[in-house]
């Protein structure tokens, strides 16, 4: 079953990759996105990180791409791009081997460390088990629904509190200066008169 | 016999892999500034896959918290990014990267 799940979503999420990476078109590219982010988050669902799926579902496929499909349609970007022009001789063929090299490094360092023993630390995921007292592997076997989203969140408001509190600065900063940069500079500002 | 073969973490780190070089390849390639957001994208989405991964092995919430920490960063960037593209489609429509050379001196 999980072997299904994966290959129904690792296809969703690579489909979705080559789409985004060689679709002419700005709006499909921004489609074929959604098609891997939601691969990536049924593949959370089945790495037991419920609730970070909610948030890709609903801050990624959501917010993010409804952001990229607004600025492509409010510009008026959206014509397509000839792909078969190649501004740079070589670019491709570079980047294909960068891309291949990138790919068959990580994939062989994966394959061939995949039997080294990592230390296990940590509390769990705290998905089977109550009270965080068991792993994933579960030896208490009655079920929290919400078991990932208290895992979290005590690992969240204990031991990252103060990063937890520098993101909400992070993303006032980020709205602040999104809409200084977006706005129509009025006159005054060239003429150095208003502030 | 098919239903046997659990895939194991280190399927999902290859996918995730395959995913990095893929927004990697479409950095390199594309020239609209928007298609290349959205292959930083992948490539986010590709880590985030990785911590999932490795905090189901490890058995660590941590992982997970830092996937948490890489959305609200990504949203701040791709807001950002998007408003600086915006600001320069606005003065020169129609610019690929091509076009945004005037640091090249």
């Amino acid at each position: 079953m999980e072997l299904f799940v994966f290959v129904v979503a690792g296809a969703m999420v690579l489909g979705g990759g080559i789409g985004v990476v060689a679709s002419k078109h700005p709006v499909h590219a921004a489609l074929s996105l959604i098609a891997t982010l939601f691969g990536v988050a049924v593949l959370f669902v089945a790495q037991q990180a419920n609730f970070l799926a909610a948030v890709q579902v609903i801050v990624y496929a959501g917010a993010i791409v409804v952001l990229f499909l607004f600025v492509i349609m409010l510009l008026g970007v959206d014509n397509a791009e000839n792909l078969r022009i190649e501004p740079f001789r070589l670019q491709r063929p570079v980047a294909a081997f960068v891309g291949m090299g990138i790919m068959g490094l990580l994939s062989a360092a994966v394959i061939v460390s995949r039997n080294a023993h990592l230390a296990t630390r940590g509390r769990g995921l705290v998905v089977n088990g109550a009270n965080g007292a068991n792993d994933i592997n579960g030896a208490n076997d009655t079920p929290i629904h919400d078991g990932n989203i208290k895992a979290l969140a005590r690992d969240l408001f204990s031991g990252h509190v103060l990063a937890f509190e520098l993101t909400s600065v992070l993303l006032v900063i980020a709205v602040v200066g999104t809409v200084m940069l977006a706005r129509k500079p009025r006159k005054a500002d060239f003429e150095g008169g208003a502030s | 016999m098919l239903a046997d073969i659990v895939p194991t973490t280190t399927w999902y780190l290859v996918l995730a892999a395959v995913l990095f070089s893929i927004g990697v390849v479409g950095v390199l390639v594309r020239r609209n500034p928007l298609v290349l957001f959205m292959c930083i994208e992948l490539m986010l989405n590709a880590v985030n896959l990785t911590f999932v991964a490795m905090a189901r092995k490890l058995g660590d919430i941590g992982g997970q918290t830092t996937v948490f920490f890489v959305m609200v960063v990504a949203a701040a960037e791709v807001v950002v990014g998007l408003g600086i593209i915006v600001s320069i489609l606005r003065r020169k429509p129609n610019a690929t990267t091509d076009d945004l050379a005037e640091l090249k001196g």
